[in-house]
């Protein structure tokens, strides 16, 4: 079950991720580069096979968890830190030269919104 | 010194007074002069004491092993060839440089002129004095290379940029044929080196490979020196100055063609194969070099076509793959690279002199520069092959060799005619060279009033033009010798018995010459209706134009396949390359498989599978809140709260699962990142807008859910069977390696510790690369929120101030603790310098910025830095000691009091990663806090929405 419940958390997080990427204002991008990191992040953690009580540090327990994935992985949490704060900077920075937040830098399209008013007149 | 010491100096001497050049014409324009005809004037006397040293012992080869698994050695080789063509390149090019001098107008950078051409100088070195055939490779690219440089040395000229893109697209695409010819080549012989592959003439050519790697080859050899059908870079080249031309274009680049066809003479030539290869396309070369000179009006122009066309003569020569052929080769090597640069200089002398090089405007110029004249019609002489000139002799040689295998290639008569009417129309194009601007009236007023140039411009063509004379009148005495052992270079063996006096009696070769020279003045005579007759009907074919529709062809077909691909859309992108890695994925896992191993991994795995259901409630939880964070992901500070949510599931599952190192570090960087993003959204809209259709939704919904599916299939498929893990090997040598007992760390710092290395730079390239993007930096920003309610203004609340002050010593002292500890049990550098960044950032963010800037005086770049510097001296320090980068070493002692001391050199390393952690953070953190300062007030907050049309999301309802 934990095995399954793990694989499931996994699938949902990158799934997540996938979705808020595929989002057209980069605040949501962010959010899903982060949320696929943890994703990954698990992935990769989970590929040491999963063991309790059992860390990976010489002469504590009988058994040791698989301390490579977590050497890779915790570089992994640290760099992923460094390119979210890269990429919301860039995106600070796209906001301040193109005044909009769009990731295509353009302004909303036409048709979009038309939809968006027909949906939701204005007051 | 031995040998290759010195050889070695030859070539690089060359390559290190190319900046030195460039440097020293920031003083004073003419030393960049001095520094490149200095260099190469040391250059020769090296070379000239070594063949002293060495003339009785040729071949001198040695190697240096470089990469040997790849089959490359730095190895230089000194033969018969590379004497001789060292000897062109070094004479010449001193030469070149004297005229140059001046040559060049106070416009033209002296500098960069004369650095481009000593790195010319030196891959050309490198490429006759190779031993190894990949080295030899490395310097041809090297020529293409500096030669593009030249070609476009004026870079404002667009058919400079033209000709320099065109000739480096042509001899590029063929050194890269060459490096396959090469590589087939050394595959068939089994060694890279020169001395190997020539004696292993017979192996090569009864080898299946033999076609191909023939062929690479000669792709190479015949784009580099201009040959049917590669011919057309050439005259576009001619683009570059004068001295540029004189030395490239005749003496040596497209000579390294011709120098590849001799040095693999002796592996390579012989052979029908070769023969009808070779021959053709020197004999094309030749004859189509020969006519359209003729027609050039443009004296550099026809000088760059006469070029083409020896040099097809040349590989005529060796294509006919014997001996003596070879020998008249060679011999024609000589001839054509002195009179050829003294016929370009004084094309340039012309140019420089009256202000044009159209031969339909010169004219009459004998009268005003009798001494250049002199030189142009005895280099011309020598060019037509007249009686008394160098140029006879070698083209007598040629002839004869012509007549010898005429029976062996098409029609006995054929090969005479036709190299007889390309002699004839040499001795054609020579007479119109001199007549057209030497003789005759000029066509109306000359842009400058033409006179000698200074002295020393003539000096070099004055040198050239006696060789000329010196070799044609008494051969045997003057370029006997030489010419001996550079044959004897291209055999490997001693050459047949040739002679080379002047006279041989009445014979067919005199009597072709006889041909040649009277039919070219009969024809330069009638020439006005041949001129009439090919404007008319051949002038317009180019072969240009066939390299002009490929590249446009390239061009266009590179740029539809990629527009088709990018609209400029970064969900299209995004789209396209998931779906392409879920595609690629599904069919190499079901190719490599097949079907039924598609069921096996559908089928359960055989690892028992337990747990707790706290665990299961745990990750339950996990998944809510990331579903609810991408329902709710428009309400953005919601949709942040809600993923810190997942972030610190995401440490608990870590601290579960035997992980503690994972769980504090992913702890402790939600923390840093929730600050990150909460300053950020300050400066962003509050809310997203629904900018994409339902269906659109649905797709990317679709999308989503396929790839979670097969990531979530995937791990599930992977962790429910066994495995054999690979960390044994860290467990086991932790303590005894790398003097720790947590093997995470241990890991990080000494196992792994290069991968750290460039992880900890790469952290700093991005703080660093912020720390750009925010200099300067100013956004609007709201004092509302989104539902119109203002923030606090106070900035600094008495609550924040108080605990902030409580809790930085404590942290800090924390931090520490974590971070010696981390060699044995949880934590480390990682851990400890974010957990320390959190404590100083909550100072700034309680006191201000400025206010805590004045405490604690932190250099933050310095930090960043210094961590680097420790991280990376840790690893030398290990390179001093003698043991490779980054091994760590420890220590035992004993001190009073405390006890036993255990260090591993380790720490070092992690100070850096701590340090650099630290001030990245903070350099993140606090300039983007700073930003504040700068931020362009709006009273109202849908001012800084999206776009104009958004009021309606006003309110704080989904728009």
């Amino acid at each position: 079950m934990t095995n399954l419940a793990i694989s499931l958390l996994i699938g949902v997080l990158t799934g997540a991720g996938v979705y808020l990427v595929l989002r057209a204002q980069t605040f949501p991008v962010v959010l899903g580069l982060t949320l696929m990191s943890y994703g990954v992040n698990l992935f990769l953690f989970t590929m040491g096979r999963l063991h309790t009580a059992a860390p990976a540090v010489v002469g504590a327990t009988e058994q040791s968890a698989d301390a490579l994935p977590q050497a890779l992985v915790l570089t992994a949490i640290v760099i992923a830190f460094a390119m979210t704060a890269f990429v919301i900077v860039l995106a600070l920075k796209a906001r301040a030269a193109l005044g909009n937040d769009h990731v295509d830098g353009t302004h909303i399209p036409q048709a979009d919104r038309v939809m968006d008013r027909r949906k939701e007149p204005r007051a | 010194m031995n040998a290759i010491e010195l050889l070695a100096a030859v070539v690089l001497l060359p390559f290190l007074a190319a900046p030195l050049a460039a440097w020293s014409a920031r003083f004073n324009r003419y030393a960049a002069a001095w520094v490149a005809g200095g260099v190469t004037l040391l250059a020769l006397a090296i070379f000239s004491w070594l063949v002293v040293l060495h003339i009785g012992q040729m071949p001198v080869a040695t190697s240096h092993a470089w990469i040997e698994a790849a089959g490359l050695s730095f190895g230089f080789r000194l033969d018969g060839l590379s004497l001789l063509f060292t000897g062109l390149i070094l004479v010449i090019g001193l030469l070149i440089v004297i005229y140059a001098r001046y040559y060049l107008s106070p416009n033209d950078s002296m500098g960069r002129f004369f650095a481009y051409m000593m790195m010319f100088m030196g891959a050309m070195l490198g490429v006759v004095l190779s031993e190894n055939m990949i080295n030899l490779v490395i310097f041809w690219e090297l020529t293409s290379l500096a030669s593009f440089l030249l070609i476009s040395y004026w870079q404002h000229r667009k058919e400079a940029r033209y000709g320099a893109r065109l000739a480096l697209a042509i001899t590029g695409a063929g050194g890269l044929a060459l490096l396959g010819g090469v590589l087939i080549l050394g595959h068939i012989v089994g060694s890279y080196e020169l001395t190997d592959v020539l004696a292993s003439g017979d192996l090569i050519k009864n080898h299946e490979l033999y076609a191909p790697a023939l062929i690479l080859i000669l792709l190479g050899v015949f784009t580099k020196s201009a040959q049917f059908p590669f011919h057309f870079w050439l005259p576009n080249a001619m683009a570059a100055p004068t001295p540029v031309s004189a030395y490239l274009h005749s003496a040596t680049m497209v000579k390294a063609g011709i120098f590849l066809l001799a040095r693999f003479f002796p592996a390579l030539a012989g052979t029908e194969l070769w023969v009808i290869i070779v021959s053709t396309a020197g004999l094309i070369t030749f004859l189509l070099g020969a006519y359209t000179a003729l027609f050039r009006h443009d004296l550099k122009g026809l000088l760059a076509y006469s070029t083409i066309s020896h040099l097809g003569l040349i590989t005529l020569l060796f294509g006919f793959g014997t001996p003596l052929a070879a020998v008249a080769g060679i011999f024609h090597i000589i001839n054509h690279a002195t009179f050829k640069a003294s016929l370009f200089m004084v094309a340039g002398i012309v140019d420089h002199e009256t202000g044009t090089r159209d031969m339909r405007r010169l004219g009459g110029l004998v009268k005003y520069m009798p001494h250049t004249a002199a030189l142009g019609m005895i280099a011309a002489m020598a060019m037509a092959g007249v009686p008394l000139f160098n140029g006879f002799l070698s083209k007598e040689m040629f002839f004869t060799e012509s007549v010898r295998v005429a029976g062996d290639i098409g029609p006995v008569w054929l090969l005479p005619i036709l190299v007889s009417l390309g002699g004839l129309l040499s001795v054609a194009y020579s007479l119109r060279f001199v007549h057209d601007t030497f003789f005759g009236k000029p066509d109306g007023d000359l842009p400058k009033k033409p006179h000698e140039p200074p002295g020393m411009m003539k000096r070099p063509v004055d040198l050239l033009v006696v060789l000329c004379l010196a070799v044609g009148i008494l051969p045997a005495l003057v370029v006997g010798p030489l010419l001996h052992i550079a044959v004897t270079g291209v055999l490997q063996a001693e050459p047949p018995y040739y002679s080379l006096s002047l006279w041989h009696g009445f014979n067919l070769p005199l009597l072709m010459s006889a041909i040649a020279l009277i039919g070219g003045l009969l024809l330069y005579l009638n020439r006005a209706p041949i001129f009439r007759w090919h404007a008319r009907s051949l002038a317009h074919l180019d072969a240009r134009t066939v390299y002009n529709r490929l590249m446009e062809l390239l061009m266009r077909t590179g740029a539809g396949v990629t527009g088709g691909l990018d609209n400029g859309r970064l969900s299209r992108i995004v789209v396209l390359t998931l779906v392409f890695s879920l595609i690629a994925g599904l069919v190499g896992y079901v190719q490599t498989v097949g079907l039924p191993g598609v069921q096996a991994a559908l089928d359960r795995g055989t690892v028992e599978d337990s747990g707790d259901w706290v665990t299961w409630l745990g990750m339950l939880l996990i998944i809510i809140a990331t579903l609810v964070t991408v329902i709710g992901h428009r309400q953005r500070l919601f949709a942040l709260i809600t993923m810190s949510v997942v972030g610190l599931g995401v440490a608990m599952i870590f601290a579960r699962f035997s992980a503690p190192d994972l769980a504090m570090t992913q702890l402790s960087v939600e923390v840093v990142t929730m600050i990150l993003l909460l300053l950020a959204l300050f400066y962003l809209p509050q809310q997203s807008r629904r900018l994409s259709s339902p269906s659109r939704r649905w797709r990317d919904a679709g999308i989503a859910t396929v790839i979670g599916g097969g990531i979530a299939a995937l791990t599930y498929a992977i962790i429910s069977r066994p495995f054999e893990t690979i960390s044994g090997y860290f467990l086991e040598h932790s303590v005894p390696g790398g003097g720790g007992t947590n093997v995470v760390n241990v890991i990080l710092v000494d196992f792994r510790g290069y991968d750290t290395f460039g992880e900890i730079t790469v952290l700093a390239l991005a703080a660093l690369g912020i720390f750009a993007m925010l200099h300067n930096l100013s956004l609007p920003s709201s004092r509302r929120d989104p539902f119109g309610r203002a923030w606090s203004d106070d900035p600094h609340p008495l609550m924040l101030r108080t605990f902030a002050q409580i809790i930085l010593p404590l942290t800090l002292l924390f931090g520490i603790y974590v971070f010696l500890r981390g060699h044995n049990e949880p934590g480390g550098g990682f851990i400890a310098g974010l957990i320390v960044a959190s404590a100083l950032v909550a100072q700034y963010m309680a006191f201000g910025i400025e206010n805590t800037e004045r405490k604690l005086h932190l250099p933050i770049h310095g930090v960043i830095g210094a961590g680097i510097l420790i991280a990376l001296g840790t690893g030398l320090v290990a390179m001093v000691v003698g043991v490779p980068f980054l091994t760590s070493n420890t220590w035992h002692f004993t001190l009073s009091l405390l006890g036993e001391i255990h260090l591993a050199s380790a720490i070092g390393f992690d100070l850096g990663v701590f340090l650099v952690v630290v001030g990245s953070t903070m350099l993140i953190l606090l300039n983007l806090g700073r930003l504040t300062d700068h931020a362009i007030e709006h009273p109202d907050y849908a001012s800084i929405e999206a776009s104009p049309a958004d009021s309606a999301t006003r309110g704080g309802r989904d728009a």
